[in-house]
C-alpha cells in the first residue's frame, strides 16, 4: 500500500497536519505567528548545512531550528524585543543559507523543493521521520497541555501554581523546531507557517474551549491536505501551494458562513422581539 | 510559618523597587499591604510567586506551600477560547461538585458555561478568586481585590475573606491602594513605599464617631478599620489624621 506515492503523500500530509494543529493553536494564542515563519526561514541554513556535510536534511534542519528556537527564547526579555530578534535571526539565517547553498559546487539542488516542498517525492524513510516527529510533538504537547495552556493564559498564574512559563516556552519552541524539521520536505520552508497558523485561525470562531480549537484545527488541516493533494493530482498543480490554497479557502469560506449564520440568528431574534 | 522574607530587596533593571523587606505570615494571618502607586506592592506579590528574583535577601516558603494568586486584572487574548469551567480546571482537575460549590460561594454560580472574555471586571475577579480557592491554598495572595468596589462591596468582600481564612485555615496577603481604610481582621497592616514605612495593627474604631462621619456607615464596624500611619506622612497629601 505504501508503494503508491499518492498514499505516501497523503499520509505525510496528515502527519504534519496533526502535529501542526495544536502547535499552531499555541502560536496563534501567544501571538508568535512570526516565530513559525522565522524558524522556517532559518531552516534553509539547515538545508545548506546538511548538503555540505552530507547528512540527512532532517538532521541539519532540526539542528538549526532548535538553535534558533533556543536562542530566541533565551535572548527575549533581555533587552531585545522578540520580533526584532526574530527579524535579525530569520533573515540572516535565510541569507546565509542561500549563500552557502551557492557555494556547493557540483551539487545540483532543487531549491524550489525546499522552498515549496515536494510532497509527491516522499519516501518510506521520510514517512517514518514525519510520523515519528509528529508523534513526539503530540506527546510533548499532550503531556504539558495544562501547563502550556496556563502559561499562555497568564504567566503569573502559572508561576503561582508552580509551573515555569520559561520552561513551557522552551517546550513549545522545541516542538516547533521538530515540526519545521519534519515538515520541510512536505510543505517546504515558505508554507510551514501557513500550515501552522491558518488551520488554527480557521478553528477559532467555532471553538468554545482550547481543546475544541486544537481538534478542529487538526480536522481542517487534514481535510485541506487530502483535498489539496487531490486537486493538485487531477489538475496538475504544484502540490504544496495547492494545499495552502485549500486551507486558505477554508479559512475564508468558514468565516463567511459563520458571519452569515450569526447575522441570520440576530435577525431572527430581532424579529421575535418585534413580534 | 507559611512565608518569611529577610532583607528582601528587588530591583527591576537598575531601578530598586523594594528594599529590606522583612515580612512573615502564619496560618490564619491576614496581612494587609498598603502603599501609594509605585510603592512596590504588586512587585512584592510577584516576587513571592517567583516571577521576579530578589536582588538581595531571601524568601523562605514552607515546604509544599500551595499558593492561590488573584492578580489585579487578567488580560485574556481574544484568540484564546476559554470557558469559565475550563479555566477553573487549570492546571489541575477539580471535581464538578467542588467547582459548583466554589462558584456558589463566590456568588457567581451561573457563569460556568460563559467565555472568560465575555465576563465583566467584577465577574472575572470572582472567578479568579474561585479558581484560587479550588486549589485549597495555604497562602492566598490578593492584588488590589477591592479596586472598583464601593465601601459596601469592600465590606462584603472582607467578610468573605474572613470566612475563607477560617474555613481553609490559610494565610492571606492582601494588597490595597486604600491608605486609610483596611480590613479590620488584619493581624498586621504594612505600609510600603519601597521599604516598610511602618506596620501595626489596624485601629479599632467601632465607636469612633469621626469614622462614621467620614464614611457614613453604620453596619460595617466589624469589617472596616482605620490604619493610622506612624512617624511619617504620605506625599500624596491625602493623609488625614482621622482618629
Amino acid at each position: 500500500m505504501l508503494d503508491d506515492f499518492l498514499i505516501r503523500a497523503t499520509l505525510a500530509g496528515v502527519g504534519v497536519s496533526l502535529a501542526a494543529a495544536p502547535l499552531g493553536c499555541f502560536i496563534v494564542w501567544r501571538r508568535m505567528a512570526y516565530f513559525g515563519d522565522a524558524t522556517a526561514h532559518a531552516a534553509m541554513l539547515g538545508v545548506a548545512l546538511s548538503l555540505t556535510l552530507s547528512t540527512p536534511i532532517f538532521a541539519g534542519v532540526l539542528l538549526i531550528s532548535l538553535l534558533m528556537a533556543v536562542t530566541v527564547s533565551t535572548l527575549s526579555g533581555r533587552g531585545y524585543a522578540m520580533d526584532t530578534l526574530l527579524g535579525v535571526m530569520a533573515h540572516s539565517a535565510l541569507a546565509v543559507g542561500l549563500v552557502a547553498v551557492s557555494f556547493l559546487s557540483g551539487v545540483r539542488i532543487d531549491l524550489m523543493a525546499y522552498l515549496f516542498g515536494d510532497i509527491l517525492a516522499v519516501g518510506k524513510t521520510d514517512l517514518a521521520v514525519i510520523w515519528g516527529g509528529a508523534a513526539l510533538v503530540l506527546v510533548m504537547i499532550g503531556y504539558r497541555w495544562s501547563a502550556l495552556l496556563l502559561s499562555t493564559l497568564n504567566p503569573d498564574l502559572a508561576l503561582a501554581s508552580g509551573i515555569s512559563p520559561r520552561r513551557e516556552q522552551l517546550v513549545l519552541t522545541i516542538a516547533l523546531a521538530i515540526v519545521v524539521a519534519v515538515a520541510i520536505k512536505v510543505v517546504g520552508v515558505l508554507l510551514i507557517a501557513a500550515m501552522l497558523i491558518i488551520p488554527a485561525a480557521t478553528a477559532r470562531r467555532f471553538s468554545r474551549t482550547p481543546e475544541a480549537m486544537a481538534v478542529m484545527a487538526a480536522v481542517v488541516g487534514v481535510c485541506a491536505n487530502i483535498a489539496g493533494l487531490a486537486f493538485s493530482y487531477h489538475f496538475d498543480l504544484p502540490t504544496g501551494p495547492t494545499i495552502v490554497c485549500v486551507v486558505a479557502f477554508l479559512f475564508v469560506a468558514l468565516n463567511v458562513v459563520n458571519a452569515l449564520i450569526r447575522r441570520t440568528n440576530r435577525q431572527l431574534s430581532n424579529g421575535q422581539n418585534v413580534a | 510559618m507559611l512565608i518569611q522574607t529577610r532583607n528582601l530587596s528587588v530591583q527591576i533593571g537598575q531601578t530598586p523597587i523594594l528594599r529590606d523587606i522583612d515580612l512573615q505570615v502564619q496560618r490564619g494571618d491576614i496581612v494587609t499591604v498598603i502603599g501609594p502607586n509605585g510603592s512596590g506592592k504588586s512587585t512584592l506579590l510577584k516576587t513571592i510567586i517567583g516571577a521576579l528574583k530578589p536582588s538581595n535577601g531571601r524568601i523562605v516558603l514552607s515546604p509544599r506551600l500551595s499558593i492561590g494568586y488573584v492578580p489585579q486584572r487578567l488580560h485574556i487574548d481574544e484568540t484564546l477560547p476559554m470557558t469559565v469551567k475550563r479555566f477553573l480546571r487549570l492546571p489541575r482537575r477539580a471535581s464538578a461538585a467542588a467547582i459548583q460549590s466554589t462558584m456558589a460561594n463566590a456568588g457567581v454560580p451561573d457563569l460556568l458555561g460563559q467565555q472568560l472574555l465575555s465576563l465583566s471586571g467584577g465577574q472575572l475577579q470572582r472567578v479568579l478568586l474561585a479558581r484560587a480557592l479550588l486549589e485549597q491554598p495555604d497562602l492566598l495572595l490578593l492584588d488590589e481585590p477591592t479596586q472598583g468596589l464601593d465601601r459596601r462591596g469592600t465590606a462584603d468582600f472582607y467578610k468573605q475573606i474572613d470566612r475563607i481564612r477560617h474555613s481553609l485555615n490559610c494565610g492571606v496577603i492582601m494588597v490595597s491602594h486604600d491608605l486609610q481604610v483596611v480590613m479590620r481582621q488584619s493581624e498586621r497592616v504594612i505600609c510600603l513605599n519601597g521599604r516598610i514605612c511602618c506596620e501595626g495593627k489596624p485601629e479599632v474604631v467601632s465607636n469612633s464617631s469621626e469614622y462614621r462621619a467620614l464614611f457614613g456607615f453604620e453596619d460595617d464596624d466589624d469589617t472596616l478599620a482605620l490604619y493610622s500611619h506612624r512617624g511619617h506622612d504620605h506625599k500624596a497629601g491625602s493623609m488625614r489624621e482621622a482618629v
